[in-house]
């Protein structure tokens, strides 16, 4: 799959690019032997004195070029990273665990959206249209005034119960026969996703101007028309920065499907953590992973919102 | 076309909190083909809901309006289908702020009367040329004037082909330097013979351009006639009394 071998470069990079962090986890003896152990042995093996001015890190660096063998703490620092990534290949749990996490996000985040603007539709309709459809009577009435009131059970249940047992219901309760749990916890993520996502946009729909649906509902647009068309547009970009804070909430939420037998990147970083008994680098790790995600949705979500902003001026 | 009244109406009444306010208490005209109807009255007379109560923006409480020869007061009539003959010109204009000003004339026939693209953006091209705005299709709402955006708005109304306009207020919400090219845009629309319901407090422009001019007050029409009838020899003390204050 080209998509996982994209994140396992990803990973490697990031792995590199974080790993002189882990000197400082290091016994503090080793570090400090590094410096009198390698100062004489420079003085030695270069010929120009001017190169003993040099700051602390060229000779570090040049330490490591020169000596075979190198310094303690950054051999302890490479057998730590070969132990705990390259060593039984275990960095590729972090690239599946990965790939699991950004697949029950993106998904979740799908149904999400879809639940939310169903909801925040029916919600803020009968909110509008209630006096008009109680004279109008009959049987539609009735199964809006239904809907509305699911749709107001359905935020009580899910913002009221937290995100981990709503998951363990799934998978142990109500799909307890599928032993599958990419899939349930999709479905749990993107049901609990979907209630505030519903908020969300029913905030930003009562945000927009009355005006709008008159000037949609004056021109012969039905409501349902009205909001596809006028509305919900300009709703989108209303809410577009609370909803990204939404998704950086769900991305980290994932990190639970762990309960449930999923191995996303949390439980691969555990994992690894079980296996070699070093906590630091597994953990740092995945942190890091999350954290690079976490900008990188932040940087595309702020583009996408200049653009949209751009589009009026 | 018939010989009966475009829109009859009978009785009509909108009451708000169980009939403790009455913004109209009973309102009965008929409004003939072709004919520029301008409803004046102070602030509260229930102008403003009685224009927006003709298009069902505003739900009756009570009475009946025929359009065309269908009661759409009745709950069971498609009224999205009638207000596609029914333009409305708001106060505030309404633009849709993110779209072109040629989008917010073409969305409406496009999704509504199964116009084509090109179809919808000749005529929209064509009305932006009769009002003066032909350059500025491809403009935000946003980047437009006042008088610009009224203009914009009675264009995109005119899209849908109506057999009526409704206009509410339409240059109360303008600096004074831009009411006059509101004002010819009507003018014109008048003399081209379209059916026009104008809510406004341009007593020049009633005088000058309505066939009929409806005095109300207290939710209810209190002296109807024309212009000449209603500015020069008014008979209810009210009417007076309102002339004295705003001539």
């Amino acid at each position: 799959m080209t998509c996982k071998r994209w994140i396992a470069l990803l990973f490697a990079v990031l792995a590199i690019a974080i790993a002189p962090l882990g000197a400082y986890a290091d016994p503090p003896e080793s570090g400090a032997a590094t410096e009198t152990d390698a100062a004489p042995s420079m003085e030695t093996f270069l010929p120009d004195t001017r190169q003993t001015e040099d700051t602390d890190a060229a000779v570090t660096e040049k330490t490591d070029e020169t000596a075979e063998g190198g310094i303690g703490w950054w051999n302890d620092l490479k057998a730590a990273f070969k132990l705990n990534f390259i060593d039984g290949e275990r960095w590729r749990w972090l690239v599946e665990g990965l790939a699991a996490t950004l697949e029950i996000t993106a998904a979740a985040l799908v149904i999400g959206i879809a639940i939310g603007v169903v909801i925040a539709a029916v919600r803020s309709s009968f909110d509008k249209n209630k006096a008009v459809l109680r004279a109008r009577g009959g049987v539609g009435y009735a199964l809006f005034c239904c809907a509305d009131a699911l749709c107001r059970l359905y935020l009580t249940v899910i913002r009221g119960t937290p995100v981990v047992v709503q998951l363990l219901i799934c998978y142990f309760v109500i799909f307890a026969n599928i032993s599958e749990g990419i899939p349930i916890a999709i479905i749990a993520f993107g049901m609990n996703s979907g209630a505030y996502v519903a908020e969300i946009f029913r905030g930003g729909i009562m945000s927009i101007d009355e005006g709008q649906f008159e000037a949609g509902r004056s021109l012969g647009f039905n409501y349902v028309q009205t909001m596809r068309y006028i509305v919900l547009p300009q709703v989108f970009k209303v809410v577009l920065p609370t909803l990204c804070n939404e998704f950086i909430v769900l991305l980290k939420e994932t990190s639970v499907a762990g309960y449930v037998g999923i191995m996303d990147l949390t439980k691969a970083g555990d994992l690894i953590r079980g296996r070699t008994f070093s906590a630091f680098l597994p953990l740092l790790a995945v942190a890091g992973i999350y954290l690079l995600f976490v900008v990188l949705l932040t940087y595309l979500v702020g583009k996408l919102e200049r653009r949209l902003r751009s589009n009026e001026r | 076309m018939s010989d009966k009244p475009l829109i009859r109406i009978r009785g009509l009444k909108k009451h708000y909190r169980g009939g403790a306010i009455r913004a109209l208490d009973g309102v009965t005209t008929d409004i003939e083909r072709g004919e520029v109807v301008v409803v004046i009255g102070p602030s509260g007379s229930g102008k403003s809901t009685f224009l927006r109560s003709l298009n069902l923006l505003e739900q009756p409480t009570d009475g009946t309006i025929e359009f065309d020869g269908v009661n759409i007061t009745d709950p069971h009539v498609d009224i999205n289908l009638h207000r596609q003959k029914m333009g409305m010109v708001f106060q505030h204009f309404n633009l849709f702020p993110n779209m072109t000003v040629l989008r917010n004339m073409t969305l409406a026939p496009m999704k509504l009367l199964g116009k084509s693209k090109e179809e919808a953006e000749s005529k929209a091209a064509e009305l932006l040329t009769r009002v003066g705005l032909a350059d500025r299709a491809s403009s935000y709402p946003s980047q437009l004037s006042g008088g610009q955006k009224q203009r914009i708005a009675i264009v995109r109304a005119l899209c849908m082909d109506p057999e009526v306009m409704l206009f509410d207020e339409p240059t109360s919400a303008l600096d004074p330097e831009m009411v006059g090219e509101v004002l010819e845009v009507m003018r014109e629309l008048a003399h081209a013979g379209m059916t026009m319901i104008v809510v406004t407090h341009e007593m020049g422009f009633a005088r000058e351009v309505a066939s009929r001019v409806l005095f109300m007050d207290g939710g209810k029409i209190v002296e109807e006639g024309t212009p000449e009838a209603i500015f020069d020899r008014p008979v209810s003390e009210r009417l007076r009394g309102f002339l004295s204050k705003v001539l």
